[in-house]
């Protein structure tokens, strides 16, 4: 008896403890985004202080830089379009692909679809070279269409990969079945096979999106021009000047940049994890 | 022309250094990762109060944009305004003018971007690690315990060796992603100091991009190609017996 | 060897009845085999479950074998449990999965391999013990699944709908394998299923459940014959008892117990029912015959008679038949309680 109650209080003390710090480890930095934006300066550099509360009264000054005086606001702007074109382009060649592929009987799909995702494990890093040619060739540079030309390389092999799965677990029975009823194998596709596949959809469009606001290498070799920039190359590239860091501002713009894409995922996570369970498990 | 570069570069001891630091950086990140992965998915799988909020607070590092969360811990591990040394020296760890200098020393600036990159990749594996947890029907870890399996038992024999496909393909994508990715690295220390903490796609993008030399650079990124191809072919054993293709 | 007994077990969801458990006092013998019966969402698998220490009682004691076991986890029981699904482990072989209990149990490894020979060839599957879960067929799987279960020796041992994974043909062999093999065995049995035929075909004692609660525990006879409730009496029986309201009482005969006037000794005291046929279902072995009573006690009410195929007498639809129940096989239930009370006269 006793041994049952000691075991969950010990279960619970674990549980709480791992919680806790796996928390604060995690969550520290924005913690820290959030105090260090709204400090003052002098606050800020003075060693005497307790950095982790306010000593002087919190001020909207690092904020009012960053929105005036730099071009945060276009980066933001910038990222966002990138990632909503370069998601519209991998949806538009990745799931007739998928479907393609996942009714493709005999082994050939199944193969063709390890082709295609083994082009996803080519890095970057052995990319950049020689698709900073092609940017050149499109007359690309510069500008922020050089990403937005480059990114559908990694996000489709992925994506189709991904919608593979989703699609195979479908069974074709559903389709014959909608056939028999009177719909074109394409009405078919819409209308039944895309529905019951959102959120494989949703997940490649998070996952899309995220590639392109993570994404740090290509726009920092193709872009040089501050006002194309990304959000992820602007601010930590043209917020410093020289050796001066304006942490306020910077922090600030740390946490604008974060905080939306958290929430939209925390809202979509469920589904994201379901997507990922159907590709990969079964 | 091709094999002159191959050689200037194994004759380099930057380019050796960063080879064996792409291994450090790689496997210790990765390491920890799936030892706080396993963790955090044990205590997030159950249903407790708060468990969305705690959700949203460790998934924070991964859905921000790296090159910002590292901005935030350049922030953190600064060379004057350190909080953590200020924690340090208040609970009289170090001395106030012979604090660390987290990404000023090599050592000490090898374990910080690894330790930032284990930062940002945690929360994927969690996810993932979770996923596969969920995965798993209900009955069969009941069944172990009715067959008197204790705890660890049931973790270590029943619940992780079934979990172990879906468990590779986090470390592999883990593995790829951080041995080919710079971003930690450019921003925190930029390779330094003195090219210590330079890994291969750092150096590669230093040499080929900054420096103008294209054919280096692209000699440097082809040593990460024979690495891949053996993840990649892992990765795909895994996956089959996984059942994904 | 042991005994189980609940004493007032109770388990409320918090998200509503199904699957609920009420106040359940139950005791087994010595060695039977004791079959949970109810329709799904009865609570016959949540009871399992609180015997196995897989769930938490809301209230109520557990004993097995003279021991109260609430506050034992499932592995300080020494019970043995086959789930619906098996629940075989994915990643071991066959072998590995019967000797997975006796590891945890520390048994050194020549002991274990040779238990594990032993429980293999008890259920025949020794040619198998190198293959995956994945490989095997259903019987296959079920037969694992028991190796696996009674490897330990267990003093009780537990089955959650074990054959309704197989197909119809093979479980009616794995029915009686399964019952032969518990006799063998000797050990204490509780097996929860909700297909009448296998609880009557296999347990030495029948528990029928309803909405959480026992309505009638008895030996298969017992429960068919004599139910205890219109519940029972309607769960019980395909088709179902005909239950009847005639003067403030239910009465209910089963169908095999209507019949054609003239097949009855004369010298039966019957109770005579005129019988419209309405339409007649032939199944090889039997007829099933659909009506309307009229006149009498019982007017204008459904009832259904069923027939040996060997009968000769042929029932023209829409025609009113002369049949008879035979007083002794009348069950008279109260129409508030809807439990059996005294026989009565009928108006």
């Amino acid at each position: 008896m006793a041994g049952v109650r000691a075991r969950q209080l010990a279960f619970r003390t674990f549980h709480w403890t791992v919680l806790a710090v796996f928390s604060v480890l995690l969550a520290f930095p924005f913690y820290w985004m959030l105090i260090t934006s709204f400090k003052r300066t002098g606050d800020l550099y003075d060693l005497r202080n307790n950095p982790f509360v306010f000593n002087q009264k919190p001020t909207l000054e690092h904020l009012r830089l960053l929105v005036n005086e730099t071009l945060f606001l276009r980066w933001l702007g910038n990222t966002a379009f990138a990632g909503l074109v370069v998601v519209a382009i991998t949806l538009l060649l990745a799931v007739p692909a998928a479907y393609a592929l996942a009714r493709l009987t005999g082994r050939w799909g199944g193969r063709i679809g390890i082709a295609i995702f083994l082009t996803y494990l080519v890095p970057p890093t052995l990319l950049f070279i020689p698709l900073s040619r092609i940017v050149a060739w499109l007359n690309l540079q510069d500008t922020l269409w050089a990403v937005i030309v480059v990114y559908p390389s990694f996000t489709i092999p992925f994506s189709t990969w991904l919608l593979m799965g989703f699609f195979k677990s479908i069974p074709p029975e559903l389709e014959d079945a909608a056939m028999v009823d009177g719909l074109t194998r394409f009405q078919a596709f819409l209308k039944l096979v895309i529905p019951i596949s959102l959120s494989g959809i949703l997940t490649v469009v998070i996952f899309t999106f995220t590639l392109v606001t993570q994404g740090f290498v290509y726009a920092l070799t193709f872009i040089s021009s501050a006002s194309h920039q990304t959000v992820g190359v602007g601010v930590p590239i043209y917020l410093v000047r020289g050796d001066v860091y304006y942490w306020g501002s910077l922090m600030a713009a740390c946490l604008i940049a974060s905080l939306p894409i958290a929430v939209l995922y925390n809202l979509f996570l469920d589904r994201f994890i379901a997507g990922f369970t159907v590709g990969s498990v079964k | 022309m091709g094999l002159k570069n191959f050689t200037s570069v194994l004759q380099n001891p930057t380019f050796l250094r960063a080879l064996r630091n792409s291994f450090v950086f790689t496997v210790a990140s990765q390491i920890l990762v799936l030892v706080g992965a396993n963790l955090l998915a044990l205590v997030l799988k159950n249903a407790f109060p708060g468990r969305r909020f705690a959700r949203f607070l460790i998934l924070l590092p991964w859905v921000a944009p790296v090159s910002i969360g590292s901005i935030g811990w350049k922030w953190i591990l600064d060379s004057l305004y350190s909080v953590i040394n200020w924690v340090l020296v208040r609970l009289h760890l170090v001395k106030e003018f012979s604090a660390p200098m987290w990404l000023g020393e090599p050592k000490l600036a090898m374990m910080s971007v690894i330790l930032v990159h284990t930062w940002h990749m945690l929360p994927f594996a969690t996810v993932i690690i979770l996923a596969g947890w969920t995965a798993i029907p209900k009955d069969i870890p009941e069944a172990a315990a009715v067959d008197g399996a204790g705890f660890f038992r049931r973790m270590f024999q029943i619940e992780l060796p079934m979990m172990l496909p879906i468990i590779n393909v986090a470390v592999l994508f883990g593995v790829i992603f951080t041995f080919t990715d710079m971003t930690v690295i450019y921003i925190l220390t930029r390779g330094g100091p003195y090219d210590t903490t330079q890994v291969l796609p750092s150096l590669a993008f230093f040499t080929g991009i900054l420096g103008s030399d294209l054919a280096e650079g692209a000699a440097i990124s082809i040593f990460l190609v024979p690495l891949l191809v053996a993840v990649a072919w892992l990765m795909l054993r895994s996956a089959h017996r996984a059942e994904v293709v | 060897m042991a005994v189980v007994q609940t004493r007032g077990l109770t388990k409320l969801f918090a998200k509503g009845q199904v699957g609920a458990v009420v106040d359940v006092d139950l005791e087994s013998r010595e060695g039977e085999f004791l079959v949970l019966l109810g329709p799904s969402g009865s609570g016959k698998t949540t009871l399992l479950r609180m015997i196995a220490g897989l769930e938490e009682p809301t209230s109520g004691e557990i004993w097995i074998g003279g021991v109260l076991v609430n506050d034992l986890t499932p592995r300080q029981r020494r019970i043995a449990m086959v789930f619906q699904s098996y629940a075989l482990y994915p990643h071991l072989t066959v072998l590995g999965n019967i000797e997975f209990p006796l590891k945890a149990r520390r048994m050194p490894k020549e002991e274990r391999r040779r238990k594990a020979q032993w429980a293999a060839d008890l259920l025949g599957i020794g040619r198998l013990l190198g293959r995956k879960p994945r490989e095997l067929s259903g019987g296959e799987r079920q037969r694992v699944a028991l190796a696996r279960a009674i490897v330990r020796e267990p003093s009780l041992f537990l089955l959650d709908e074990p054959l309704s994974n197989l197909d119809a043909k093979l479980r009616a062999s794995a029915r009686e394998e399964l019952e032969q093999f518990q006799k063998k065995i000797g050990t204490t049995t509780i097996y929860v299923t909700h297909d009448q035929v296998e609880a009557m075909a296999m347990g030495d004692r029948v528990v029928v459940m309803n909405q959480g609660a026992v309505r009638q525990i008895g030996t298969p006879a017992d429960v068919y014959d004599e139910p205890q409730d219109t519940f029972v009496a309607a769960f019980l029986g395909s088709p179902p008892m005909n239950l009847l309201e005639a003067a403030g009482v239910i009465v209910g005969f089963r169908p095999e117990h209507f019949h054609p006037s003239a097949a009855l000794p004369a010298d039966e005291p019957v109770l005579k029912l005129a019988f419209r046929a309405k339409h007649e279902e032939y199944l090889g072995a039997e007829r099933i015959l659909y009506g309307v009573l009229e006149g009498g006690p019982f007017d204008g009410e459904k009832a259904v008679a069923r027939m040996s195929s060997t009968l000769a007498a042929r029932f023209a639809p829409d025609v009113v038949h002369d049949f008879a129940v035979a007083k002794k096989d009348l069950k008279f239930f109260d129409r508030e309680k809807e439990t059996r009370t005294e026989p009565r006269a009928l108006a």
